[in-house]
C-alpha cells in the first residue's frame, strides 16, 4: 500500500539530513504516487478549494467580488432551494429502495426461470440502454391522460389512471415508475451475484431444515449484501444527481421547449419535479449566481458524503453481523 | 478500524467530490481587438430564429451585407438560446455577433460585460440614436452602458378570428373581453372546452404574465429597483380578472384544454386551427398564419385595457431582438460593421421586416413605404409607435422577477392554492428583491 511505505522510516545522514538513498526512496514513491495525485488534485483537491472559495463571492462569471457570508444567509431563505432539497430526497428516500428491491426480485426470479429465461433478461435489461432523454420523453406522452395509450386503455376498462406529470402529487411517482422500467442496471448486477452464491449452502441449509425465506435472509442476502451495498450507493449518488429526466418530464408536461426567448422555470408542475441538481444548474448556468451555486454544491457535496459513509457503515455491520 | 474507515471516507470523497466540478470549471475571456474591418475574414453570427422563412430572411439580409462589405463573410448559425450565448462567452469560445430575443437579460449582459459597451462603436461612427424610438433606445442599454443595438421589435396585440367572432367588434376593455369570452365559449357536453372565447391562463402560450399585466399597467419595480407586486394595484387587478375567467371555465377544464393544445409555432396553434376566437400575441403571428393558416380570416386590434383607462387604448406590451458583440469576440471591428449595417439600413430592416413579419426599430423603416405587411400588420406598427406602450424594466439577474411572478401565478394563484393575495404577494416581493441582491442588484 502506498500509506504503508510513506511511513517506512527514511536513513539519515549523521547531521540528521536525509540520505541519498532515502531521498531517491521518497522520490521513486512519489513518482508511483503522482498520476493518483496529480488526478486527486486537478479532479477533486483544487475543485473543493475553489468551491469554497467561490462560495463567499459574488461571482457571474465575469466579475468577482467578496461577499462573506451572504450566500450562505440567502440559503436559509430561499424557498426554491428547500423545496429541491425535499424532492432529492423524497427521491432518495424511495426511489433508491425501491430500484434495490424491485431490482433484486427481478434478479431472483430470472435465476429461477428455466426456460426464456434469456429473453427476459433483454426485456428487463433494454430499457436501461435507452437514452434517458428519449425514455422521459416516450413516458410522458405514453402516460398523458389525453392521449396516452396507458390512460385510454385504463378508461376503457372503466377506471382512471392518475395524471402522472401534471398534477403536483404524482409527478415524483411517476418519475419512480420511470426509474423502476430502466432497473436493468441494478438487476443485472444482482442477478450475476445471486448466480454466484454457492448451490451447496442451500442444499446444506435445506437439509437443516431451513425454509425458504430463512435461507433467503441468511445465506442469499449475506452472500450478495456486498453488491446490494454498490448498488445503494451508486444509486444514491446517482439520485443526488438526478437532473435529466426531472428537467424533461417538467419540460415536456408543460408544453414548454427550450426555445429562444422563453423563459423556464424548472419543476413543473408545481415545483415538484424540481431537484437539487436543477436548482444548482439554474443558479449557475442560467442565473449566473455561480457564488451562490457553489454553495449549493458543497451543500450537495456534503449530503451525498454523509449518505455514503452511513450507508457503508450499515452494510458493514450488517454483513459483520452476518459473519459472526 | 482505521484503513476501512480511511477507505470509506476516500469512497465517500470521491463520491461527493463529483458534483463540484460542474462549479468551478471554464475560465473568463477577454476583449480582443483583432483584425482590421477592411481585412478579408469570416465572422460568426449566432440567432435565434428557427423557421425556415425566419432564416431565408437573415440569409437575405446578410446577402446586402456582402455586397457592400466583399471581405467579409459570414457564417450564421440559428436557433440560439441565451444560455447557450453565455455559455459560449464564459467558454471563452463566443461568435463574434450575437443576438437575442430577451430583452429584458440586457441588464445582466451590461453590467457583467458579457456584452461589450458600444459607446465607443457608435460614438466612431458617428451613429445618432435618435434615429430610434425613445422605449427603443431604453431597452438596450442599463444604467448608462449601452451594450446592445436593436435588430426588429415585437409588438402585442389582440388577434381575433372574424368566423368565430359572429359578427362582434374587438373589444377594447378588459370588461367587454370578459363578455365576449364568455359568449363565444363553446363547450363539449361534458362541460369541457370546444372553442374557447379567450384564454386567460397564463401558461397559454404569449399569455405569459408579461403580456397581459402589462395591458393593466404593472409598472413591476419601484424606481430605485425593489419588486412593487404587493403595492401594485394594477397586478391585483390583472389577477383577479385572470382567476375570475379561470373559475367560469372551471380550472380542471382550463387544464385539460392547456394539454390537447398544439405546438404554438406550428399550425396546430389553436387559434391557426379554430380553437380560440381571441388570443393576445406578437406581430408575427400574421407571417405564420399566411404561411400556416392563409385561409382563416383573421382580424387584429390594440389588446384591451381596464374599464376608465380608454386614453391607454392603443397600447401594448412591445420587446425586441437585440444583437451585440460578446465579451472575447475575435472579429470586433467587422462585427461592428455588420451589426451597423443590419440595425441602422433601411433597406435592410425593411426587408428583414418583411421577410418577418416583425416591427423594424428605426423611425425611418416605421414609415418606410417599402414595408409590404399584410393589413392586420398595422395594427402593430401603431402599438410600437404608442407613446403608452411599455416592456418590462432591465435587471442586473434580466427577467427572473417575471419568471417568479409567472410561476406564482401558474403554480398557486391559478390553482386556488395562494392563500391571502397581499401575504402572498408581499412574500413575492420578498423574494424577488432577495434575488436581486443576490445579483448584485
Amino acid at each position: 500500500m502506498a500509506s504503508g511505505s510513506l511511513r517506512l522510516p527514511l536513513r539519515r545522514g549523521r547531521l540528521g539530513t536525509v540520505s541519498r538513498a532515502g531521498r531517491r526512496r521518497r522520490l521513486r514513491v512519489l513518482a508511483f504516487l503522482s498520476p493518483w495525485l496529480a488526478g486527486f488534485g486537478l479532479f477533486f483537491a483544487y475543485p473543493l478549494a475553489a468551491t469554497v472559495y467561490f462560495s463567499f463571492t459574488r461571482y457571474n462569471l465575469f466579475t468577482l467580488k467578496y461577499v462573506g457570508l451572504d450566500n450562505y444567509r440567502y440559503l436559509l431563505h430561499d424557498g426554491d432551494a428547500w423545496t429541491a432539497m425535499r424532492n432529492t430526497l423524497w427521491l432518495v428516500a424511495v426511489l433508491v429502495p425501491l430500484r434495490v428491491l424491485f431490482g433484486l426480485g427481478v434478479a431472483q426470479l430470472l435465476t429461477r426461470i428455466r426456460r426464456g429465461g434469456n429473453l427476459l433478461r433483454a426485456v428487463f435489461y433494454v430499457p436501461y440502454l435507452i437514452p434517458p432523454v428519449s425514455a422521459t420523453v416516450a413516458f410522458v406522452f405514453v402516460l398523458n391522460p389525453g392521449t396516452g395509450p396507458f390512460p385510454v386503455i385504463a378508461r376503457h376498462l372503466g377506471f382512471s389512471l392518475p395524471d402522472f406529470f401534471n398534477d403536483a402529487a404524482w409527478a415524483k411517482p411517476g418519475l419512480s415508475l420511470l426509474g423502476l422500467w430502466a432497473v436493468g442496471d441494478v438487476m443485472i448486477i444482482l442477478l450475476a451475484a445471486l448466480l454466484n452464491v454457492p448451490r451447496s449452502l442451500y442444499e446444506a441449509a435445506a437439509i437443516d431444515g431451513a425454509g425458504a425465506w430463512a435461507r433467503f435472509r441468511h445465506i442469499t442476502l449475506p452472500t450478495v449484501s456486498p453488491v446490494l451495498a454498490f448498488a445503494a450507493v451508486t444509486g444514491v449518488i446517482e439520485t443526488l444527481q438526478y437532473f435529466t429526466q426531472a428537467m424533461v418530464a417538467g419540460k415536456v408536461a408543460a408544453g414548454q421547449a427550450d426555445l429562444p426567448g422563453t423563459q423556464f422555470a424548472p419543476g413543473y408542475p408545481g415545483g415538484s419535479t424540481l431537484t437539487f441538481p436543477q436548482w444548482l444548474y439554474d443558479e449557475g448556468f442560467r442565473q449566473f449566481n455561480m457564488g451562490y451555486a457553489c454553495v449549493l454544491a458543497l451543500v450537495m457535496f456534503v449530503i451525498a458524503m454523509a449518505f455514503t459513509l452511513l450507508l457503508l457503515r450499515q452494510f458493514r455491520a450488517f454483513a459483520g453481523e452476518e459473519a459472526q | 478500524m482505521r484503513t476501512s474507515t480511511t477507505r470509506r471516507l476516500a469512497a465517500a470523497l470521491a463520491a461527493a467530490g463529483l458534483g463540484l466540478t460542474a462549479c468551478t470549471a471554464g475560465g473568463s475571456g477577454g476583449q480582443s481587438g483583432g483584425p482590421k474591418a477592411e481585412e478579408k475574414q469570416t465572422i460568426e453570427v449566432w440567432h435565434g430564429w428557427s423557421a425556415p422563412h425566419e432564416v431565408k430572411a437573415f440569409q437575405d439580409a446578410v446577402a446586402g451585407f456582402h455586397k457592400l462589405h466583399p471581405n467579409i463573410t459570414v457564417k450564421l448559425v440559428k436557433d440560439q438560446t441565451d444560455d447557450r450565448i453565455t455559455n459560449a462567452i464564459r467558454g471563452g469560445n463566443p461568435p463574434d455577433v450575437v443576438s437575442s430575443f430577451t430583452t429584458d437579460s440586457v441588464g445582466q449582459w451590461c453590467q457583467s460585460g458579457a456584452w461589450q459597451d458600444l459607446s465607443g462603436d457608435i460614438a466612431g461612427s458617428k451613429l445618432d440614436l435618435n434615429q430610434f424610438p425613445k422605449p427603443v433606445q431604453q431597452y438596450t442599454q442599463y444604467k448608462g452602458r449601452r451594450c446592445a443595438m436593436p435588430l426588429l421589435a415585437d409588438a402585442y396585440g389582440l388577434y381575433y378570428n372574424k368566423a368565430l367572432m359572429k359578427g362582434e367588434q374587438p373589444p377594447r376593455t378588459f370588461s367587454e373581453l370578459t363578455a365576449l369570452a364568455k359568449k363565444l365559449t363553446v363547450r363539449n357536453p361534458d362541460g369541457t372546452i370546444k372553442v374557447a372565447g379567450f384564454m386567460p391562463s397564463a401558461q397559454y402560450y404569449e399569455h405569459q404574465v408579461q403580456h397581459l399585466a402589462t395591458q393593466f399597467g404593472a409598472k413591476w419595480l419601484t424606481p430605485d429597483g425593489h419588486a412593487a407586486f404587493a403595492a401594485d394595484p394594477a397586478v391585483k387587478a390583472y389577477l383577479q380578472w385572470d382567476k375570475s375567467l379561470i373559475d367560469w371555465y372551471g380550472y380542471d377544464n382550463v387544464k385539460k384544454f392547456l394539454h390537447s393544445m398544439g405546438q404554438e409555432f406550428e399550425s396546430s396553434n389553436p387559434f391557426e386551427k379554430g380553437k380560440v376566437a381571441m388570443a393576445v400575441d406578437g406581430e408575427w403571428r400574421t407571417k405564420f398564419m399566411q404561411e400556416e393558416a392563409p385561409k382563416v380570416d383573421y382580424g387584429t386590434a390594440p389588446a384591451p385595457v381596464p374599464d376608465g383607462q380608454d386614453a391607454r387604448y392603443g397600447s401594448g406590451f412591445v420587446t425586441g431582438t437585440v444583437i451585440g458583440i460578446p465579451r472575447g469576440a475575435e472579429h470586433r471591428a467587422a462585427a461592428w460593421e455588420f451589426i451597423r449595417y443590419l440595425t441602422t439600413d433601411t433597406g435592410a430592416l425593411v426587408t428583414f421586416a418583411n421577410a418577418l413579419g416583425n416591427v423594424p426599430t428605426t423611425i425611418a423603416s416605421l414609415s418606410s413605404p417599402g414595408l409590404t405587411l399584410p393589413p392586420q400588420f398595422k395594427t402593430f406598427l401603431d402599438v410600437f409607435k404608442n407613446p403608452a406602450s411599455a416592456t418590462t424594466p432591465p435587471t442586473p439577474n434580466g427577467n427572473d422577477y417575471v419568471v417568479k411572478f409567472q410561476q406564482f401565478v401558474q403554480d398557486q394563484w391559478e390553482p386556488g392554492k395562494a392563500g391571502d393575495l397581499d401575504k402572498a404577494l408581499k412574500d413575492l416581493d420578498g423574494k424577488v428583491d432577495a434575488s436581486l441582491k443576490l445579483a448584485g442588484g
